[in-house]
Parts: C-alpha cells; structure tokens; sequence
C-alpha cells in the first residue's frame, strides 16, 4: 500500500498576526507547524501501514522551511519526503494543485491523504483539485476510514450528520478531526528521520514552466479590534436579569 | 461573452438552506450594479416546487436539474452536472454557500471548469467593474481581498450570515435541464442525520457555547435549556471538545467551525486566541466566567464576572419572560 501525504506548513494556531510596512502578512518571528489537519492525515497514513504494510511519503509545496514540517512526519513514522518549490509568491489554490498533482503523478499510489483544510487560508480546495487533477475521486471531512481490498470506506461529516461513503482505490480522502489522535515524534524517530530521504525539486524541474495563479490578492487588511463592553456587576441573579434586560431593550437581540 | 451571476441553491429534505437566499440576495445586488441577470442553479429530486421561492428571493433564471441520482448529494454527481451548466452557459460569476456540502462541490467544480475560487467569503463589492471578495484568513485574524482578473466564471462561496436575506421578486422562469450525472465514484453506503430542533452552527443566529468552565458533559444540559428558548445552537471551545465532553461537531474556534451569529453567548470560555478567531466576527458577544482576568472580557460586548451555574439559569427564565 503506498500511501501519499499532502501537508501544508502554517503559521502556529497562537500566532499573532501583523502586516508588513509594505502591507502583507508578515511572518516575521512566527513559528511554524504542520497544519493540524494534516497531521490527522500523517496519523492516519501511519496506522494504514502499519496494518496493510506499505510505504508513506509526505509531499509538501514550499519553501526551503517547510522541510521542518516534512522532518516532522518523517520523525513520526512517514518513510520519505518530497519538498517542491514552486519558484513564485503567487501560489493560490489552482497553482498549489497543479504542482501536487504534477508531483504526486509520479509517484505510486493507493491512497492520497491531506488535512480538510489549512488553518491559514482556510480555503478547503487543493485536495479536491489535486483529485480532479488525477482522475480520481475525492472523499472530504473524513472522521473515519477502513482500508480493504482495493477500497476504501469512510465515513464523513455532513450537514446535520454523518455518512458513510466506498470509493475504490485510488482516491483522496481528507482529514477531519476526531480521524485520530496525531502520535509524537519519539527521540528514536527524530534521530531516524535525518537519515531518511527528502527529495527537493522546483516546479520548472517537474516541467511546469508557467505557473500562474488564477486568483490574485489585492490587499490585506486586520480586523478592527473589538473593544471591551460592558461588565455587567451585581449578584449573579440581578446580573442575569440586568444582562437579559440589555439584550433585549439596548441590543436589541432578543 | 460572459454573462450573468450565477448561484448554485443548496437544499436538504426539499427545504433551501437559508445561505443560498443569502447568496442570491448578495448576488442580485451584484447583478442590478452590474446590469446582469441572476440564475439560481438547483439540482435534487422532486424540487421543483423550491423553484418559485428562488424567483421570490431575486433569480431571473431557475435552472433546475432532477435525477434519481441527484436525490442524495455526491460530489461527483452534482459536479458533473454543475460543471457542465457552467460550461455551456458561461456566466460571470458563479456562488456558493461556505457550508460542508458548498466547499466540497465548489473545489471540484472551480477544477472541472479551470477557475479561480475564493472560499469563505465575506464580503463581495464592485471595484473598477470588477467582482472583489473579502475573507478572513488566519481564522479572522487578517483579511484578504482578493479577485480572479482572467478566468470565468469568478468562483467564491460565501459565508453563512454574511448578508441577510431579503425578498426582491424576479420571474424565476424554470429552465429544465437534462443531467449529465456522469460516473458516481462516491458510493453512498449509510446516511445518519441527527434529529435536532436547533440550526446548524454556522448557520445559527444566536450561539451559547460552553468551556472548561461546565466541568462536565452533563452541565451541557443547562446550555441547551437557554438555547431552547432562544431557537440557537450550542458550541463549544475546544477544551470541553478534548475533554471529551462533547463531539467535535460542536467545536467553534481555528480547528472547528467559524460562526457569525448575531448573538454569541460564551459560558465558562476563557478566549484562547484560537476560540477568539472562531467566534471574533459574532456581532455581539457576551461572556459569562468567573475568572475577572479572562481573555474573553476583552472581546465581549456585555460580560458577567460570576459562575456560570448561577448565571444561566436565571438568564434561562428572564429570556423566556421576554420571548413568551
């Protein structure tokens, strides 16, 4: 069983956010994970080999950082690694997947997975993309999968439930949380992971000569912060009603 | 030429989802700057009679596609279809819900088609006569506005409660169209719903969430008691969800659902940046915590310094004083 692994390096979840004098995101400082969903990802790639036997490799679209968030999945259990540096800034969720897809079609595969979305863009499309990319189908927001014989079943959220859906293999599934609970690297596997092969490549070397995106940013901007409202004082019940009172007379909510 | 804005109307059980008149709302006041029409998209079984409520809602055009296998929703069944409609019509623009059902079809299509697809969007303007979207990175720690200059149709999914509704009757003309379902992959093997009262998270006007602060899951019962009277949905931070006190469904915050209820009533939640980012955008927070120093103050617009077992409860009745 090959197994494949999508992982997108982002910003920690505590974060803070700034803008540069120049009036982009600035990172500056920031430390870097491996999206979350996309560990519920490596987790789930791990536990299929494990049972089925097999080979998983982390792919990652990136620069030379994201080597980090690959070193991490290879500490975790994960055999290989392949960095692509797609050689421009302007990567939105069209280019992304034009390069995975480029990449991921030269590898072999059983099963392609990757977190639902990545906590910074928070867009929810290269996987799908990457499955159309292929040819092969796409399952979303998985919280669990059941591997066997050349099929695989998942169940996954819906609106107001769940279900469960039997794609046959190969296909995309995409991580939701409550898949799994994500192992940490042991000392033994971080110390492995620096002997194991990470394979560094640019999108010009897998023969995309124009990357473009379709989607253009034109500026970026941070919330207005909220200010502090009012604290409303008293006993418990007073403030209660006090706080019931407001609602419906000042904020006229209720 | 391209032409048109175009929205794709989700429905469940022959019911629309409110974040579709949402979208045609949005969309026709789009299309009336622009001097364009308005085409609602609805694919299912037997829903045709949802059609005259999309003409209610602002659609010039209903396109409607009925198929035994569009009964229930399949990412290759309803991408086919949609994707096909795109190509033959070539509108403008094309919209969707942000909703589970709107991101999973939206990326598959916006493929399909070779587009451009903002997700989760906010906010939807003209600007030099073009179509520019805002929305939240970051978890709504930062904005971006951003558009697609070349390929059509532009391709966005809004976010749930980012416009309101509202009624501007067009002819909603229906316009039957054959589908092309295409091969289904996805086989559909068991569908569980939930039955459930309350509405959807994302799509809740009014929210109360609990954190560490309800020490267990069966205080969650007190929370459900004011949501009954206040028609809202229930959440939750991400330490009551890893508590195991709840199931993640319920879980608002970077690594669960965004919300932007009008009303976001948060119990026993301290305000870690991830739940901030979760809920920032509710227009009106309350917090209820014992902790006087809690993060959650710094964003709420009334807060209570007390413990939340005394609180809700009275709060509970005085609601249902006034809602009676």
């Amino acid at each position: 069983m090959n197994i494949v692994v999508c992982l997108k390096q982002t910003f920690d979840t505590e974060a803070k956010i700034k803008l540069t004098d120049e009036g982009s995101i600035d990172s500056m400082g920031v430390s870097l994970i491996i999206n979350p969903y996309d560990e519920f990802a490596v987790e789930e790639a791990l536990k299929i080999k494990e049972q089925e036997g097999g080979e998983v490799t982390v792919v990652s679209v990136g620069g030379q950082k994201a080597q980090d968030a690959l070193r991490q999945a290879l500490a975790m259990g994960a055999d290989k690694a392949m960095l692509v540096d797609p050689g421009t800034d302007e990567v939105d969720e069209y280019a992304a997947a034009t390069v995975l897809a480029k990449a991921l079609s030269g590898l072999e595969y059983d099963i392609i997975l990757g977190g639902w979305r990545a906590i910074d863009d928070g867009s929810a499309q290269v996987a799908g993309r990457v499955a159309e990319l292929l040819g092969i189908p796409v399952v979303n927001t998985i919280t669990k999968l059941e591997v066997a014989d050349g099929k695989a079943t998942a169940t996954r959220e819906i609106e107001g439930g769940s279900e469960v859906l039997e794609v046959s293999l190969p296909a995309v599934l995409t991580a939701q949380k409550g898949l799994n609970e994500p192992r940490y690297p042991s000392m033994k596997g971080i110390m492995k992971a620096k002997k194991k092969p990470m394979d560094k490549t640019t999108a010009t070397e897998l023969g995309l000569d124009s990357l473009s995106a379709k989607v253009q940013a034109l500026s970026f901007s941070l919330p207005k912060p909220r200010e502090a409202g009012k604290v409303i004082d008293g006993e418990a019940p007073d403030a209660a009603k006090e706080l019931a009172k407001l609602l419906h007379e000042e904020a006229k909510i209720v | 030429m391209a032409k048109g804005i175009w929205v794709y109307v989700e429905q469940l059980d022959s019911q629309i989802k409110k974040v579709s008149l949402e979208v045609l709302t949005a969309g026709r006041k789009m299309a009336d700057e622009l001097g364009e029409e308005v085409c609602a998209v609805l694919l299912g079984k037997g829903v045709a009679e949802l059609a005259p409520t999309l003409g209610d809602y602002g659609a010039d055009k209903v396109y409607l596609a009925e198929d035994d296998s569009l009964e229930n929703y399949t990412t290759d069944g309803y991408a086919n279809v949609i994707a096909e409609i795109v190509k033959e019509n070539e509108p403008y623009a094309f919209l969707y819900g942000y909703t589970i059902l709107g991101r999973d079809l939206a990326a598959q299509v916006a493929q399909k088609v070779e587009t451009g697809l903002m997700s989760d969007c906010v906010k939807m303007e003209l600007e030099d006569g073009q179509l520019v979207f805002t929305r939240p990175i970051y978890a709504g720690k930062a904005f971006v506005k951003a558009t697609c200059p070349e390929s059509r149709p532009i391709m966005a999914s809004l976010r749930p409660n980012s416009y309101i509704a509202e009624e501007n009757k067009k002819a909603g003309e229906v316009i039957k169209v054959n589908p092309n379902v295409g091969d289904i992959r996805q086989q559909i093997k068991d569908i569980v719903r939930q039955v459930s009262e309350r509405p959807e998270l994302t799509e809740a006007d009014i929210i109360i969430s609990g954190g560490r602060g309800m020490k267990g899951p069966e205080n969650y019962k007190i929370l459900e008691e004011v949501a009954d009277v206040l028609g809202a949905a229930v959440g939750a931070s991400r330490a009551a969800v890893d508590a195991g006190w709840v199931p993640h469904s319920m879980q608002v915050g970077q690594t669960g659902k965004t919300v932007s209820p009008v009303l976001y009533i948060a119990c026993g939640i301290s305000g870690a940046i991830q739940h901030l980012a979760g809920m920032g955008s509710s227009k009106c927070i309350v917090a209820i915590n014992k902790d006087p120093e809690a993060n959650i103050f710094k964003v709420a617009d009334y807060g209570i310094v007390g413990d939340l077992f005394e609180v809700v409860p009275v709060l509970k009745e005085e609601l249902q004083k006034i809602t009676a």
